[in-house]
């Protein structure tokens, strides 16, 4: 477990590092998860122990939202005035976003020429 | 015994011991209903994490910065956790390739609407510019929205909470959406979460279903590199048509 995350912290400050120096708008650690990928396809995939580490951390990468989720406390005062056009963009645009890119990745898909695949 | 008990939480309260234990024990007893639930996306538990959070710093008057202090060591784990995505992105990298057209044209159309419908729909209610300007990056992770908002005018704190909000929006209605569209390929399933709502749609993708998770970290991660090339672009021709 340890290596695991040694390798893992190690992708992350060398994405950092490249973010910094190159003033890139993505975040260090999603271009740390890139040199990962890349990483993993040239070696042929990660070993036995990464392989666990990641899926441990990942399954709860859910409680990883909460410290920051609940960050919510201090600016909610901010939401207040507008609070209604807010909610309701929101709303309106997460559901539109949802809905549009899972049609177009359906029609996308389907090849014109059909093959004899049953549904 | 009053005071000694005022004396506990002096220390409590000044030590990341607390912010922590109450950050893990919040999360644990969410996902305890969202697991009895039957994984049922209403029973979101960063939503109800974050309930229980807020209620108990409101009532204790704990600020969140002495909260954060100790919430600090949970949070810092999401970088490690980001890079991590990388390890199902290779397991379901061949279905990947063999998707590239519909993943591609999913993220255009996909980054597009959600940037656009978030603005427009804020100046048709009669939200301020500035307001408009905190939407538009709100579909993509934390640290590259507040740094698009940051950049075309917006206002980043405000930003961060309509990002929190967007994930956990999309978390909660994604799977009522695919169902009456009837969209059951979890790689589809999993791109849109992604695309829509960032990290905390990812975080219950990967509940659901692997392949659904890699696809939707694939989306999370194309999708905020497109938003920050997009957004200043189109932040400027809408607020022109304006």
């Amino acid at each position: 477990m340890i290596s695991a995350l040694s390798a893992l912290l190690v992708f992350q400050l060398a994405g950092e590092i490249l973010a910094r120096s190159f003033n890139l708008p993505i975040p260090g650690p999603v271009i740390g998860m890139l040199m990962l990928f890349v990483a993993l396809v040239v070696r042929g995939g990660p070993g036995e122990e990464l392989q666990t580490t990641s899926q441990n951390l990942l399954q709860h990468l859910s409680l990883l939202f909460v410290p920051a989720g609940t960050g919510i406390m201090v600016h909610l005062h901010r939401v207040s005035d507008e609070w209604l056009p807010l909610l309701v963009s929101l709303l309106v645009s997460t559901l539109a976003t949802l809905v549009v890119t899972a049609l177009v990745m359906k029609l996308c898909q389907r090849p014109p020429a059909a093959s004899g695949e049953t549904p | 015994m009053t005071q000694e008990i005022s004396q506990i939480w002096v220390y409590l309260a000044a030590s990341p011991l607390l912010g922590l234990t109450i950050t893990l024990l919040a999360y644990q007893a969410a996902f305890a209903l969202y697991r009895r639930s039957g994984n049922n996306p209403l029973a979101n538990p960063v939503l109800i994490a974050v309930f229980i959070l807020v209620l108990f710093l409101t009532l204790t008057a704990t600020s969140y910065e002495t909260y954060f202090a100790g919430a600090q060591f949970v949070h810092f784990l999401l970088g490690p956790a980001t890079v991590a995505l990388a390890i199902p992105l290779y397991t379901q990298f061949k279905r990947v390739r063999s998707m590239l057209l519909p993943v591609l044209a999913g993220l255009l159309a996909g980054s597009l609407t959600a940037i656009v419908s978030a603005v427009l729909v804020a100046r048709l209610l009669g939200a301020s510019a500035s307001t408009q300007l905190s939407l538009a990056p709100k579909s993509v992770t934390t640290p590259i929205a507040m740094g698009i908002a940051e950049r075309i005018g917006g206002i980043p704190s405000l930003t961060a909470v309509l990002v929190i909000v967007t994930g956990i929006l999309g978390a909660v209605g994604a799977r009522f959406v695919f169902d009456a569209m009837k969209v059951r390929d979890p790689a589809i399933r999993g791109f849109a979460i992604g695309i829509a709502s960032h990290g905390i749609g990812t975080a219950r993708a990967f509940q659901v279903n692997e392949q659904s998770g890699a696809f939707a970290a694939l989306a999370m991660g194309m999708n905020g590199a497109l938003t920050a090339l997009l957004v200043p672009w189109i932040a400027a021709y809408l607020m022109n048509i304006g």
